[in-house]
């Protein structure tokens, strides 16, 4: 439809990523915070290297991304979350 | 006890001079006692666009250096009763003043006046923590434009982590017809992206050039837009449920014939 590519709707989308790298930029805990719970969740299923993991916001064309770089060492065999 | 209610933005230029008096200025006019004061200091304003700049002897940085008494500071205005005016000093810059001394001001003003207004400076420095220093709410004005939003969210971040309760937003200078034409954000786009209440919708008005102009607010100007606009929102703030304006009504017939058969 024509609202599609009309200027408001730019707006709102450069709005919305621009404020996905404010939002998590301006709370100090926020990437450490969403770092630590990842590597938890990860954890039950792999054994990765606390050390050299990296986590980070972003722009890739027109949209935000969480790319996540998490160094595993094993996989654990079999494991399902919340069996331990 | 009064109630003390900062307007803020972040990003400079969007109305909040504008806005603080024109509510003030509705404020008073429905009775109530109503002190603005003007925290944009070395960059005074309001008390141009209220008309009083030459009644100006004592300011704000003069009250709290104890050069004066609060009272002596104080500018009635000229048109009506309940409202007055502590003006910014001009020729001192934001760290003439803290927060804490500005918590002790607005301690005073409240057992004074029904409503104290502060104006704040644009930014997030040392001028708007001292205008958020013993608030008890607060007002965003921002307009429909990417910056104007996101410096809004950002403010809206910097109050919460303040613990004042959660801002109230006004949406300042709006073109329905270019919300129309979808060349503009509308209210809803900004108020989901924000995620928080609104209070007010001030559609962009002509008015406000010339009454600016003039040194007198529109609020007191009957058919002004704007000016009504800043009247409801008055209402609301003193706790009065009033619904929001119809921002197309004075479009023009083609846009509404238009609008009939969903073509706009």
């Amino acid at each position: 439809m024509w609202m599609r590519n009309s200027s408001k709707q730019i707006a709102k989308d450069r709005l919305r990523n621009v404020l996905v790298h404010d939002r998590a930029d301006t709370s100090p805990d926020f990437m450490s915070n969403l770092r630590d719970d990842l590597m938890r969740v990860v954890s039950e299923y792999m054994e990765v290297g606390q050390s050299g993991a990296d986590f980070q916001l972003q722009s890739v064309d027109d949209h935000v991304a969480l790319i996540a770089n998490i160094p595993v060492k094993q996989v654990r065999r079999g494991r399902r979350p919340g069996n331990n | 006890m009064g109630e003390v209610i900062v307007v803020t933005s972040g990003k400079g230029g969007v109305g909040k001079t504008t806005t603080t008096a024109n509510l003030g200025t509705a404020l008073a006019q429905s009775g109530a006692r109503v002190c603005l004061v003007d925290a944009d200091i070395g960059l005074r304003n309001l008390d141009v666009v209220l008309g009083l700049e030459n009644r100006i002897v004592y300011d704000l940085v003069d009250v709290v250096e104890g050069f004066c008494r609060l009272r002596q500071a104080l500018i009635r205005d000229k048109r009506l009763e309940g409202l007055h005016l502590l003006p910014a000093a001009q020729t001192k810059d934001k760290t003439s003043v803290t927060p804490e001394q500005m918590r002790e001001l607005t301690q005073e003003l409240r057992q004074e006046f029904e409503f104290v207004l502060i104006d704040s400076p644009a930014g997030i420095e040392q001028g708007f923590k001292n205008a958020i220093a013993g608030v008890d709410r607060a007002l965003i004005v921002a307009t429909p434009e990417v910056a104007s939003v996101r410096d809004a969210d950002r403010i809206i971040g910097l109050l919460e982590a303040a613990e004042i309760p959660p801002a109230k937003l006004i949406v300042n200078r709006l073109r329905p017809q270019m919300v129309r034409r979808g060349d503009m954000m509308s209210v809803e786009d900004i108020i989901d992206i924000l995620a928080i209440d609104l209070i007010g919708v001030v559609p962009e008005d002509e008015q406000i050039v010339v009454t600016t102009n003039r040194g007198e607010p529109a609020a007191l100007i009957q058919g002004s837009r704007a000016g009504e606009a800043y009247r409801n929102i008055a209402r609301r703030i003193a706790g009065e449920e009033v619904p929001f304006m119809d921002l197309d009504a004075n479009s023009g017939f083609l846009d509404r014939l238009r609008r009939m058969f969903g073509q706009a």
